[in-house]
């Protein structure tokens, strides 16, 4: 069932649902890039496409504390600091970052079950928003996924007069109760009329057309043997960049800190673009970046497909596209294959 | 540019060089990829020099200059400074490498033009003045001094100051100190702001090391933050205290080596503006020890290895302004 | 650090072994005072101080840091001294340029006949950095107490 604001109470809005739980939302910063922050009275909505981090962050920051030992003679003690989580909504998701999560669930939330991604899936409601203004890096449509009605638990879409909403899941039907007061109830006309228009400008998009066939057709040992590989990765400089922005990559290092008087056990981000990337006691897997650098669009292209149904492990979001520091990115290397 | 191209095609046919290192054409028209070019037909198909082509190519050749043959490289007046700092330091194998200058009017930052309010760019053109966006959204054109990014917009020589042939004419070094404004403006801060100023820049660093992998001064082959026996290896910053480590200790590292080529800048996903914090050293060097342009020549010791018996002592430190 | 409701900082000094290590010493047995907040690292040379040791120190704890090292001229190896002199200047520079506070770093040349500069130069410094209250701008949270 269709719902309706007018936009010019959308504080409003935030204010209700602040007023409960935590609001996150992109918000533009003094450099004109968005990035998500907890609202607070006066805070506006970015107008930006997207954020220049993706919104995996809530469910699997950058570091996440896992447990502290506490060393005295030969004793270790080890200290559970998992503390209650309360609940969020992040509002403002696109389309791509939405389908980001079920990407994550399929590796965090197999058995065995990450509590720490876990606990905090449970608590976040994510509240998802349509694009209208689609940038040239965009290629979501690649993947399947349709940028004008995003999943989510509840999906909006911003027209100049209304925001208009939609709950997908029972998390999002209670989100709406809860700021019922706020809403009326609306026929979707507006939105069918949006979706159209801007479908239109996502087929001419600049990679509207890009196949991924290769991918399905070849096999991974024909794909991996590829001398195109040296060529591609030649000028990575092997930064994180790629991986550290991008809404599915979720490769972690687990690490200890040496606090003078403890042990604290943590996780971190990790980006197989790095030379210690998966180095064990004996060796490194992967010693040259040509083979970094293949790992991660394997990944990407083949072996996630490959456990899951064929579901691509990459979104389109574009991120990678706009960051690249040598402009390196997954189009291209899509783009190379196809070309046989 | 067609110029480039030809003078490449050039050496590489008549066997000076075995092969060519410059910028590849990407999707759109500004999306450069620097890449290693060996035939004729390549270059034809790919090679590109234009107002888009700002990475700078010398690091690379610490690897392609230990390869078989020589190698011809373009430069930019900027990198020969960063060509010339890796020279010193034994990076780079001269006699493999047949440098071009190649002139540089200042290169088109794509993240500026975005910050102009462009959406959705899908091609843009230069010439010289003008620059021409065309974006899904209908094509507009601004002025090319706009549209620089921060490297270029108070770029510091446009002489090339280490080259076997020159393209084009050789320009002059920028003696205006308009680089260090926004550093003295900064100094002129109170110490409370300063530090609010770059709370908020480093707190948005997310520690993807790009800036350490594109700096030409950064070529250790095992850098501290991934020497586990360091202490201080780290994948990504956990709190405010690692956040200003990494980049204290990483500008340290290069004080004096820095040749203010601004890649870390021009690459930071997060836009901070990482130049600052190592013009700050260059500005310090040049006041407390004499003005020093690292890269100007590959004799010169850096400023760190050296030292005076006169030398200020640490204490002038607090006996400048900006302390309220 | 609180000390019975009293704020004490707590200071780092590196001390050279030639010098500033024997004036430290000097101190001690003409029995002259200086505060218990100061903990002593002896190196030796100032020049050993590496810049990761002034933030490591400042990580784990330290409210100030200070180095010690014999008179430029006087090095026992030289020129330790003078490179450690440009060295810490900068650094020193670059941590005011961030924001933290002057006042928590110091470089004072001790020898080892200075013991009543010791002294001094210690309280003075504890003094100056127990008015800046704790160190709040390059702390880790994780190594508190």
């Amino acid at each position: 069932m269709m719902f309706r604001l007018p936009v010019n109470r959308l504080d409003d809005l935030f204010a209700a649902v602040s007023a409960v739980n935590s609001l996150y939302l992109p918000v533009d910063g003094n450099d004109g890039r968005a990035s998500y922050k907890k609202w607070v009275e006066g805070t506006k909505l970015s107008s930006k496409l997207n954020t220049v981090r993706s919104a995996k962050d809530f469910f699997f920051p950058q570091t996440t504390n896992l447990c502290d030992f506490n060393v005295k003679d030969k004793e270790i003690e080890v200290i559970d600091i998992r503390a209650d989580s309360e609940d969020f909504v992040v509002f403002g998701v696109r389309a791509c970052d939405a389908r980001s999560f079920t990407i994550l669930d399929k590796v965090f939330l197999a058995d065995p079950i990450d509590s720490y991604y876990a606990t905090k899936r449970e608590h976040g409601t994510i509240v998802t928003l349509a694009c209208t203004r689609p940038e040239e890096n965009c290629f979501c449509n690649v993947f399947g996924i349709d940028m004008t009605s995003p999943e989510g638990d509840a999906a909006c879409w911003l027209t100049d007069e209304y925001l208009y909403i939609n709950a997908n899941t029972g998390k999002g039907t209670a989100f709406i109760d809860s700021i019922k007061a706020l809403l009326e109830e609306c026929s979707d006309e507006d939105v069918k009329a949006q979706q159209t228009t801007v479908k239109e400008i996502a087929g001419k998009l600049p990679f509207a057309g890009v196949s991924t066939d290769y991918f399905k057709k070849n096999t991974l040992l024909d794909i991996f043997n590829s001398e195109k590989w040296e060529k591609l990765s030649e000028s990575c400089l092997a930064c994180g960049t790629c991986t550290f922005v991008c809404p599915t990559c979720q490769c972690y290092d687990i690490k200890d800190f040496n606090t003078g008087h403890g042990i604290k056990r943590y996780r971190t981000w990790d980006s197989c673009m790095y030379a210690d990337f998966t180095k064990m006691a004996a060796a490194n897997s992967r010693n040259t970046q040509m083979q970094r650098f293949r790992q991660r669009f394997m990944h990407k292209l083949v072996y996630f497909p490959d456990n899951n149904n064929g579901e691509f492990g990459c979104v389109g979001c574009g991120r990678c596209l706009s960051r690249c520091p040598i402009s390196m990115n997954i189009i291209k290397v899509i783009k190379a294959f196809e070309e046989e | 540019m067609q110029e480039v191209k030809d003078r490449a095609k050039q050496l590489l046919a008549d066997g000076t060089v075995n092969r060519v290192v410059g910028w590849k054409a990407g999707e759109f028209s500004y999306d450069i990829t620097p890449a290693v070019f060996t035939s004729a037909e390549e270059i034809d198909k790919d090679f590109i020099y234009n107002d888009f082509c700002a990475p700078n190519l010398s690091k690379y050749l610490i690897k392609e200059s230990r390869k078989e043959g020589k190698l011809l490289v373009f430069l930019k007046p900027c990198d020969t400074y960063s060509f010339n700092q890796l020279l010193k330091e034994h990076r780079i194998l001269r006699e493999n490498v047949y440098v071009i200058g190649v002139p540089c009017t200042g290169k088109v930052d794509i993240d500026t033009v975005r910050a102009m309010g462009f959406q959705g760019i899908t091609g843009m053109e230069s010439d010289g003045e003008n620059v021409t966006v065309h974006t899904l959204y209908g094509d507009k054109t601004v002025l090319k001094a706009d549209t620089l990014g921060d490297k270029c917009k108070t770029c510091k020589s446009k002489k090339h100051v280490v080259y076997d042939e020159l393209i084009g004419e050789d320009g002059e070094v920028n003696t205006d100190g308009a680089r260090f404004e926004l550093v003295e403006k900064l100094e002129k801060m109170t110490a409370d702001e300063r530090f609010e100023f770059w709370r908020g820049e480093l707190s948005k660093c997310i520690r993807c090391n790009a800036c350490r992998n594109v700096c030409p001064a950064c070529s250790c082959e095992n850098c501290v933050f991934d020497n586990p026996a360091s202490g201080i290896q780290q994948r990504a910053a956990v709190n405010s205290f690692e956040e200003n480590m990494f980049h204290l200790i990483r500008s340290f590292h290069v004080a004096g080596r820095c040749t203010d080529c601004g890649e870390c800048t021009r690459v930071c996903p997060q836009n901070i503006p990482l130049h600052l914090i190592n013009r700050k050293y260059i500005k310090d060097i040049n006041e407390f020890y004499g003005d020093f342009q690292a890269g100007e020549d590959t004799e010169t010791r850096a400023p760190l290895n050296a030292y005076t018996f006169d030398d200020c002592e640490p204490g002038i430190v607090y006996s400048r302004g900006g302390n309220e | 650090m609180q000390v019975n409701g009293e704020f004490r900082p707590l200071i780092v000094a590196f001390c050279c072994n030639w010098c500033s290590y024997a004036g430290a010493d000097l101190a001690g047995t003409n029995r002259l005072n200086y505060p218990a907040d100061v903990k002593i690292i002896r190196v030796p040379c100032s020049c050993r101080v590496n810049p990761m040791f002034v933030l490591r120190a400042f990580q784990r704890g330290a409210d100030g840091v200070i180095l010690c090292g014999c008179h430029p001229g006087d090095c026992h190896y030289t020129s330790g001294n003078y490179f450690t002199r440009r060295r810490m200047t900068l650094l020193f520079s670059m941590l005011d340029f961030m924001g933290i506070e002057r006042e928590r770093t110091r470089v004072e040349w001790v020898s080892a006949a200075e013991g009543a500069k010791f002294a001094k130069t210690m309280n003075e410094f504890c003094e100056a950095v127990a008015k800046l209250g704790e160190n709040k701008r390059l702390e880790d949270l994780r190594c508190k107490k």
